[in-house]
């Protein structure tokens, strides 16, 4: 008797430490995806919180006519072909009267983007009555100084611990500026409000959002209603046979196609076959409905077939036909899942790269697109490039790109659960 | 029935439709090592003139030839880029499918650098010593060529450092791994008499070259440069082969295509090696130095004079016929070989380009203003 108890106290006790056992491993796996998720972000937002702030440099600028060579009846042409360069430079070099050396003079023109001229230029062109006039005017510094100004100014950088690629005299310039109140960081909006640069300092995601925004846009136009009209069909109407049994598992399989495979269709299909343009978010948006396709189909079924079957008889008892009893019952009652389903496909879409490699949409493209036919580029592309470029600073560039993209993600994300959550019914 | 053919028509007719409609945009397509600086240009044509700015694709040398051969009309390409120059084959894939006349534009150059972290010591090497250290075929003690059992850098020279051989370089896809084998290796290679010797024979001396294919111990080479070549196999091509051809036991590590990442790699392990472009090395300087190959700093004026032996031209390629259809390419061309660009003070020096001497930019300058095309 006794002996039976302990026995019974020790497989007890066994199966409690099973228990606690089986309990941590859950906790361990739970605490391993939070580590690396706060790992990738730490690394990411460390990296990529700089380039939410530019660095600014305050100048004074003549609009001289003499050294524009424009009198005040200057058509538009005349401006567009005036020297705002020599301007620019004429404007930096009397700063600084001293430095006579042309090789110190050009490092005076490179504490400013090298697109000061044109910014100069274009400022002429919105408002001629500037030109005669003396302007205040803050110009984005050079890539290479906003990185320093930003991350390494007023450190004692030690022997050779120089960051970036600025000089002594570099320093010097922005040690005198920081002096005189004429340099400051201010919040980046050149970043959204730009399109693509190769310089670091004047580069953009704006294009970039538009163009992802106008494929999605193609890709939502089309798979939404394919995906449902498919889903509905298949569960409400369809005989079971064969043939819909083999449409069923081929588009299972479709949703576990590697996406780069649809990238080569399109290019043999929209490209070479019907001669669509190469690079454009119509083409972009087609390849990605291919594989959002699928996904929207299989979550579509399966919110049709949560809606209770009692539903469906009682709408047909009271004398609906089979499409008034799909459209005024099932659908709605479906659509929640749906539209989560819905989501979560673009979400994906939204992330990817591999299919429009081969389309041509990975390229530099500095125009925001403003049509489905125009070239255009995409989020996760843009990352891609800027992470592949050579200037230092489009390192921090591209991690903010890569919070920017989250950001979206999380936003499509949280909305499906939210959805789910609001409209959701439970039988 | 009816609908679908109906539906079949819109859909044939509106891609009818596309393709009428003309591009505005140039387009722009090829190498990864071109990519920085024709977007450079791009952008600012852009910026300066009433023309859109060019569209740029960076599909490699090779795939972005392809598409520029594929024929003419406004879905294909207006322009390649190329870190090489066009190959006969190339040339000739562009003939067949009608792209006539081609104009070819010689930017300037690009060196490549062997790099390793601030923090390890500069290395000076021999273009022997790098083929030593990494080709997959180097000579034994008895001459014979062996698969290479050099494991540290002191193996390859004793007045090397003990340090373990590790360099990482680009995958065989990439255009600077292309002419990193052909320079560095295969220059490397020839420093060896019995390898030079080989690659002076020419077809008619079928003998000798097969008593030296003998004595290196490299039949097999020797038999894949007959079975491509047949009759007119020479000794460079045997060269070729062998010259070329990277060891594949861990010491050379692909690490693909993004040299930043092989940067952030050299500063985590300062005994590695890295092998990247010339711009690279020049907007890091603060994190990996270049090594002295045969007595020559990668800098910018011992690439420009050639001193720096491992350096390559880069092109671009220009459809003739298009010129007139798509709006701006002979003012984008003008923009691109004018002297604030691509001169001795050119705003793409800034960015690493290395200039033409003057006098090779008179003749390329005057030849692509006149439009002449390119004969091979």
């Amino acid at each position: 008797m006794n002996d039976k108890a302990t026995r019974l106290a020790q497989t007890l006790k066994r199966r409690h430490a099973a228990e606690r056992r089986f309990q941590w491993y859950g906790r361990l796996s739970v605490a391993f995806g939070v580590a690396c998720v706060l790992f990738l972000f730490t690394d990411i937002i460390s990296k990529g919180y700089g380039a939410f702030t530019q660095t600014y440099i305050d100048i004074e600028v003549t609009f001289d006519y003499e050294t524009l060579g424009l009198t005040p009846d200057s058509t538009e042409t005349d401006v567009k072909a005036a020297s705002f360069n020599s301007l620019f430079r004429n404007t930096v070099r009397a700063q600084y009267p001293e430095v006579t050396d042309r090789r110190k003079q050009r490092t005076l023109y490179g504490l400013y983007t090298t697109d000061a001229p044109i910014m100069l230029r274009d400022m002429v062109l919105r408002d001629p009555s500037v030109l005669g006039t003396t302007q205040q005017l803050t110009i984005v510094a050079d890539d290479d100084i906003d990185t320093y100004y930003k991350h390494s100014f007023g450190q004692d950088l030690g022997e050779g611990g120089v960051i970036g690629r600025v000089n002594p005299q570099q320093i010097a310039l922005v040690q005198q500026l920081h002096d005189q109140g004429r340099i400051h960081k201010k919040f980046n909006t050149i970043l959204f409000t730009n399109g693509d640069s190769r310089d670091p300092e004047l580069a953009g995601i704006k294009g970039a959002i538009i163009g992802s925004l106008l494929t999605l846009l193609v890709t939502l136009m089309l798979s939404f209603p394919i995906a449902v009209a498919t889903a509905i069909y298949l569960e409400e109407f369809a005989p079971k046979n064969r043939l819909t049994e083999f449409i069923e598992v081929n588009i299972n399989n479709l949703a576990a196609v590697p996406s780069v495979i649809f990238g080569l269709l399109g290019l043999a299909i929209f490209i070479n076959f019907f001669g669509l343009p190469r690079s454009v978010p119509l083409v972009g948006g087609l390849v990605l409905t291919l594989m959002t396709l699928p996904t929207i189909i299989i979550s579509s079924r399966a919110s049709i077939k949560a809606v209770p079957p009692s539903i469906r008889e009682a709408a047909l008892g009271m004398g609906a036909s089979k499409v008034q009893m799909v459209m005024h019952h099932v659908l709605p009652l479906a659509m929640p899942g749906m539209l989560t389903g819905t989501i979560i496909g673009m979400a994906q879409a939204l992330g990817e790269t591999a299919p429009l490699l081969m389309i041509g949409m990975v390229a530099f493209i500095v125009e925001t697109p403003a049509a489905i036919t125009d070239a255009a580029t995409v989020l996760p592309v843009q990352i891609y490039l800027w992470a592949d470029s050579p200037e230092r600073a489009f390192v921090e560039k591209t991690s903010a790109a890569i919070m920017i993209l989250l950001a979206f993600l999380i936003f499509m994300n949280s909305t499906a659960v939210w959805l789910r959550k609001r409209l959701e019914r439970r039988w | 029935m009816k609908k679908i053919i109906l539906g079949l028509t819109i859909v044939v007719s509106a891609a009818n439709v596309s393709n009428a409609i003309a591009r505005d945009t140039i387009s722009i397509v090829g190498s990864s090592t071109v990519y920085p600086f024709s977007t450079v240009v791009a952008e600012r044509f852009g910026k300066t003139t009433d023309f859109k700015s060019p569209k740029v694709e960076a599909t490699g040398s090779g795939g972005g030839l392809k598409l520029f051969c594929n024929g003419l009309g406004t879905q294909t390409p207006d322009i390649a880029n190329a870190s090489r120059r066009i190959k006969e084959s190339e040339f000739d894939q562009c003939q067949a499918n009608g792209v006539k006349d081609i104009i070819e534009v010689k930017v300037g150059f690009d060196g490549i650098v062997l790099a390793n972290s601030k923090q390890a010591a500069p290395m000076t090497l021999g273009l022997k010593d790098i083929y030593m250290a990494l080709a997959k075929l180097v000579p034994g003690p008895d001459g014979k060529l062996i698969e290479n059992p050099n494991k540290t850098w002191k193996d390859v020279n004793p007045t090397l450092p003990a340090t373990k051989i590790e360099v990482l370089g680009p995958p065989p896809t990439s255009g600077t791994r292309d002419a990193f084998a052909e320079l560095a290796l295969e220059g490397g290679a020839r420093e060896i008499s019995d390898i030079q010797t080989l690659r002076d024979m020419g077809a008619d001396q079928k003998s000798e070259i097969e008593a030296m294919v003998a004595k290196l111990g490299i039949e097999n080479a020797w038999a894949a440069a007959v079975a491509s070549k047949g009759e007119s196999a020479k000794g460079k091509d045997v060269v070729k082969i062998i010259g070329r051809s990277v060891r594949e036991d861990g010491a050379y590590i692909e690490a693909g295509e993004n040299d930043n990442l092989i940067i952030n790699k050299l500063v985590a392990n300062s005994s590695a090696f890295g092998i990247f472009g010339f711009s690279f090395l020049d907007q890091n300087s603060d994190m990996v130095q270049g090594a002295t190959i045969d007595g020559q700093q990668p800098t910018f004026d011992s690439i420009s004079t050639g001193e720096y032996r491992v350096s390559r031209a880069l092109f671009f390629y220009v459809k003739k016929a298009h010129i007139g259809t798509v709006p701006g390419i002979e003012e984008f061309l003008n923009a691109f070989i004018s002297k604030d660009t691509i001169g001795e003070d050119g705003y793409l020096l800034d960015r690493g380009l290395i200039p033409l001497g003057p006098d090779a930019y008179a003749e390329m300058a005057g030849a692509v203003r006149a439009l002449t095309p390119l004969e091979l």
